[in-house]
């Protein structure tokens, strides 16, 4: 069972509803006792990651958190703003976040381009993993994003994007999975992904 | 690079797809659902569905509608009517739907796009402005003034200023819908919306008038807006021809114009 993070910011319901149609057994969770016993979790994004910071932490399911996927190695997939909490720390109102990942988060630059960037844009990948398997170069997947990571850790890049210049789409490390574009919401090229990653969690309660 | 997109746009009453010409005499075409669904089949890039009498009876946007929808369709969708307080926002966010638009409830309380810009995130408030070619004046030095309550009623407002302000004020987006071209089928306002997207530097969705493939390719050539709105062209009845999503992506693909493709 994958535990999808129901938190205030968060657009769980959409997550849910895409589970729901890939046949991935789903529930959504709101405390580390329910967390506990998911084989998968997925921390769904959108909005500010000060809010979304702020309502995991009102939750108080940080620690467990960080415990069930740095250390027991339970398969985690964030998405959007799921993927910038995990580093260190965002520029969008001065943010500590979960230092999964050393590196930080910035803005786009608003001279350059139209932000926050909306809209469905292509996605090369870095990586070839069991995630993106199946999932051809050049896909396109939709983006809702004034922010983006930049890891110290090159090796965790599992795609990139052009948007003014070229940014980290997606990033790849052990067990963890995280996109900025929301593959709740992109289609069947992003259903795909999301089976892909559902099979993942399969595949290790075997 | 980012695409520009495609967006389907419903009204909607008492759950049935309608269209209307220059904002009047609404014709039911469909269930929401059928429409929805289809359109997402087609491969549309986003889906826009109004609640057009919700403000009118002053009741709240159909939840339950939004709920289908969001079972249905795995792109994103924006909702719009009848949504006042933040909490209605909430409540429409949690049914499914990735964004609110808001549009005469702003011109009069134009406090809510900043509140829900810090809630929910500016990429969730859409504002929407109704804009009509009333010529150049003192006033109105675009030339275009806002109106509400479906172009009824006009504010004395200029559309450029309104713009920033909603920009400023932290809308994620904006959608210049033209009262003049709304229903014409003769294409998009590019005066206008080519006066927008220079005025602001979030995203600008052109609205009202797309009746053949080259408005979209005007529109996305000759001004800088990112997406534009398609709801005639899909399955009006008062049209000669309906297109496909397909038909459209080709034809602006082949012309240089930088779209998602067809999934195959």
């Amino acid at each position: 069972m994958i535990a999808i993070i129901d938190y205030k910011a968060g657009n769980s319901t959409s997550v849910e509803n895409a589970c729901k149609k890939m046949n991935i057994s789903s529930r959504l969770v709101q405390t580390p006792d329910e967390l506990a016993q998911a084989s998968g979790i997925i921390l769904p994004g959108v909005g500010s990651a000060r809010a979304t910071m702020d309502s995991l932490r009102e939750l108080g399911i940080t620690d467990s958190l960080s415990e069930l996927v740095l250390n027991k190695r339970v398969p985690f997939l964030g998405i959007c703003v799921g993927l910038q909490v995990l580093f260190e720390h965002s520029e969008e109102d001065d943010t500590d976040c979960l230092g999964w990942f050393k590196g930080r988060v910035r803005q786009f630059d608003r001279s350059k381009v139209r932000v926050p960037q909306i809209g469905w844009n292509r996605v090369d990948w870095r990586q070839s993993n069991a995630v993106n398997s199946g999932s051809a170069d050049g896909n396109y997947f939709y983006f809702v994003n004034s922010y983006y990571v930049v890891p110290e850790d090159e090796s965790i890049i599992m795609a990139v994007t052009d948007y003014g210049g070229e940014f980290v789409s997606m990033v790849a490390s052990g067990n963890i999975y995280a996109s900025q574009f929301h593959i709740e919401k992109s289609g069947t090229a992003g259903l795909k992904l999301l089976k892909n990653f559902a099979d993942l969690e399969e595949n290790a309660k075997c | 690079m980012l695409t520009k997109r495609l967006i389907a746009c419903f009204d909607v009453i008492n759950n049935m797809v309608t269209k209307a010409s220059q904002f009047q005499n609404n014709i039911d075409i469909e269930r929401v659902e059928t429409v929805a669904e289809r359109v997402y089949d087609m491969q549309i890039d986003e889906i826009v569905f109004y609640d057009i009498k919700a403000s009118a009876e002053k009741r709240g946007i159909d939840l339950d509608m939004v709920k289908r929808v969001a079972r249905l369709v795995f792109i994103p969708f924006t909702v719009g009517g009848g949504i006042k307080t933040i909490s209605d926002m909430y409540s429409v966010l949690k049914a499914g739907a990735e964004k609110i638009s808001v549009d005469s409830m702003a011109v009069r309380n134009p406090d809510i796009i900043n509140e829900g810009a810090k809630a929910f995130g500016s990429q969730c408030i859409v504002l929407s402005m109704q804009v009509k070619n009333v010529g150049v004046s003192e006033k109105i030095p675009s030339g275009y003034e806002i109106a509400i309550d479906g172009a009824r009623v006009f504010t004395g407002m200029d559309a450029v200023e309104w713009a920033k302000r909603g920009e400023s004020l932290g809308a994620g987006e904006i959608v210049v819908n033209s009262i003049d071209n709304d229903g014409t089928h003769g294409g998009y306002d590019l005066d206008i919306t080519g006066k927008i997207c220079r005025a602001v530097k979030i995203p600008v969705i052109a609205s009202g008038g797309a009746g053949k493939p080259e408005h979209l390719y005007d529109v996305f050539t000759k001004t800088e807006a990112t997406a534009g709105i398609i709801s005639s062209m899909l399955y009006s009845t008062r049209l000669p021809r309906n297109y496909s999503v397909e038909e459209l992506k080709e034809y602006l693909l082949g012309r240089g114009v930088n779209m998602r493709p067809m999934v195959r």
